[in-house]
């Protein structure tokens, strides 16, 4: 009985309080991204952006969950009920699934398994799903077709993320999140003869697969230039045109958490996860986790300001751009790459 | 141990049904999304024999390729499920045959460990242990150098597959206005732009 | 073995946890809102009219196409996953095994691209 206690209990005890601490976290942050994406916008625009609910409008957010379980779900008649429930709902627990792997400080991982990277990639590939099933079920044109083209683009960029994910593999040697971070202590800036900084992160190595991965990502969550599908005066919000209350949210819900996780896949994968900028005592002092946050939080203004300046690509362009300009160039990558460190035997 | 066996019947009963609710569901998608299930299920069943490159790779390539391709295609085609379902009978002799032919050669296969036991020693790979090689590292060391061929042949097979969709399913559209985006970033001011000077009170 | 495994499990109820407030929130209005359905409200949505035909759309091969390319450089990007991993340990064969690899597949690009088939979406 002490055995089955210590050997289960306890540890599911621990996993399960773990979960829940980091979801709370999460769904706290990505309820102060969504304000703060909208202030970011107004900002450019010269706007306030919500600043009425609580002071500055911090409690804008809650407020609007609030207003969205108090509002009717509507099911449209001839919609296939059970899979315009389902979708949403794979929507949301596919984006936060992926954050099981994400490693917030050294050690502070949820699973640390030895694919990390590919089950985020397995991930991000499912997210379609959430999509094309939410745009099918409403039986309706317009979401449908919304649906299609908006699969279509995620899955053209997918390709080219791939590609990304190899290169910077290539400089690292391992699939585990935990070590491509680490071995991100070691690099252009170190062979330099500088202590360890922010010089040694793949994004100064690997620049214009950084800039191809910032690009892929935007259009992987549907983010404008890339909100063709979804955008209002095309296609009235694309897939999502028939839901309401909370299974709209849930969406909304699912796209800033896809959103949150490629700002901090680009942390882990470029900017050097929770690693200081200069490798110097009163910096390691700070905390890993404050360096990651402030690092996703920085990748996540720069989503939030190419929302606001840069006009929407029309669909074709859009597909123009992932299939002939980043698959070629992130392939040509992937070769030079392996050149340079193959002849610089460089690990 | 006994949570491994509780996962393994989990998987292996879920895996089943769903692939069963394939052929019996009523509804195209729903054949499709359980589908999705059972793939799912195949990758945690390949993740409890330490597989886990495999699962995920199932995952990525299996439910997030090929099952999107079906799902597509049941979704825009409106299938008549009714007058699909009348030719089961017609068909049964022909599929239980071959369901025979197929069981057959998994017997055979799976059972061959156990008749003759020079099989398993003519494993000429051995899987080093997980914690001094991971999985995918270790599929990384053999399968571009003492299994090259097998991997030149997965790459012209995708060729093939590249070049059969293609000529199978383009059809050239004609009078379809194209941007060709480097002649319209090189023009020049002189060709694209004139200067009309207009008195007034008069038009252009 | 067991720690491989073992290190999976969070995950599952990372999943699970995740499944159940998503269950929360998608239950949440069915229990609190207030119902009012009408036939205006459960009707599709098109800009005001009643709909001219049915959702079904004529089936467009574009789509199609671009699934299957899909599929073909997802699988060479799965390829070269335990390549890059590995990629120090493989010496000068396994680098050229995939750049021939990686050649075949180029080819097969160049002709999609020629033909025609990465235009118009």
């Amino acid at each position: 009985m002490d055995a089955f206690v210590s050997t289960y209990v306890w540890p599911t005890i621990i996993m399960v309080a773990q979960s829940l601490l980091l979801l709370v976290a999460l769904l706290l942050f990505i309820a102060y991204i969504l304000l703060a994406d909208r202030k970011i916008w107004a900002a450019v625009q010269l706007r306030r952006g919500p600043n009425v609910v609580g002071p500055w409008g911090l409690f804008q957010s809650f407020a609007d969950l609030l207003k969205f379980v108090f509002k009717e779900p509507v099911i449209p008649a001839g919609a296939n009920k059970a899979i315009f429930l389902l979708a949403p709902l794979v929507s949301v627990t596919l984006a936060l699934a992926a954050w099981a792997v994400i490693p917030l400080n050294a050690g502070w991982v949820i699973a640390n398994i030895n694919v990390g990277i590919l089950f985020v990639f397995a991930i991000s590939s499912l997210e379609v799903y959430g999509i094309i099933m939410g745009g099918w079920a409403s039986n309706s044109k317009y979401p449908f077709l919304g649906a299609l083209r908006s699969a279509a683009q995620m899955v053209s960029y997918e390709v080219s993320i791939g590609f990304v994910i190899v290169t910077v593999l290539l400089c690292v040697g391992s699939l585990n999140l935990t070590d491509i971070v680490n071995a991100q202590t070691d690099g252009i800036g170190t062979r330099l003869g500088l202590p360890a900084s922010f010089l040694d992160w793949h994004w100064l190595a690997l620049f214009p697969m950084f800039i191809v991965f910032f690009i892929s990502a935007l259009a992987e969550t549907n983010r404008p230039p890339f909100d063709l599908p979804e955008a209002e005066s095309e296609l009235v919000a694309g897939f999502m045109v028939e839901y309401g209350s909370t299974p709209y949210m849930m969406f909304m819900l699912g796209e800033y958490a896809a959103i949150c996780l490629m700002c901090a896949l680009t942390t882990i994968l470029f900017l050097g996860g929770w690693l200081p900028p200069v490798d110097v005592w009163f910096l390691n002092w700070v905390p890993g986790i404050i360096w990651f946050v402030l690092k996703a939080s920085f990748v996540f203004f720069m989503f939030a300001m190419v929302k606001a300046f840069v006009p929407r690509y029309r669909y074709d362009q859009l597909m123009r751009l992932g299939w002939k300009v980043f698959l070629p160039l992130s392939l040509a990558m992937v070769v030079i790459t392996a050149f340079v460190l193959k002849l610089t035997g460089a690990a | 141990m006994g949570l491994q066996v509780l996962f393994f019947y989990l998987f292996a009963f879920i895996a089943v049904a769903s692939a069963f609710m394939v052929i019996a569901a009523r509804n195209p998608v729903y054949s499709v999304l359980f589908l999705i299930l059972t793939f799912f299920n195949s990758a945690g069943l390949f993740l409890l024999t330490g597989a886990e490159f495999l699962a995920m790779i199932l995952l990525v390539v299996y439910v997030g390729a090929v099952a999107v391709l079906f799902l597509f295609v049941v979704m825009m085609l409106d299938i008549d499920f009714a007058e699909l379902r009348a030719g089961v009978l017609e068909y049964a002799p022909i599929g239980a045959l071959i369901g025979l032919i197929l069981a057959a050669e998994l017997i055979i296969v799976v059972g061959g460990a156990t008749f003759s036991p020079e099989v398993a020693k003519a494993i000429s790979m051995p899987i080093p242990a997980v914690t001094e090689r991971t999985n995918t590292a270790a599929l990384g060391d053999v399968l571009y150098t003492h299994y090259v061929y097998f991997f030149q042949i997965a790459g012209l097979v995708l060729l093939v597959a590249m070049i059969g969709a293609i000529v199978l399913t383009l059809r050239h559209r004609e009078n379809i206005k194209r941007q060709n985006i480097p002649q319209q970033v090189a023009r020049t001011p002189e060709t694209a732009v004139e200067v009309i000077t207009v008195k007034p009170g008069q038009g252009i | 073995m067991t720690e491989l495994l073992g290190s999976y499990v969070p995950i599952a109820i990372f999943i699970g946890i995740a499944l159940v407030i998503g269950l929360a929130l998608l239950i949440a209005p069915f229990a609190v809102a207030f119902k009012a359905p009408d036939s205006e409200k459960l009707s599709a949505y098109e800009c005001g009219f009643n709909a001219f035909d049915d959702a079904r759309m004529k089936f467009d091969i574009r789509f199609y196409l671009v699934s299957i390319l899909f599929i073909i450089f997802d699988l060479e990007v799965a390829f070269l996953f335990p390549w890059a991993v590995s990629f120090n340990d493989l010496g000068w064969f396994g680098f050229w095994s995939m750049m021939v690899f990686l050649a075949v597949l180029t080819i097969g690009f160049v002709y999609e691209w020629k033909k025609g088939a990465l235009e118009w979406n």
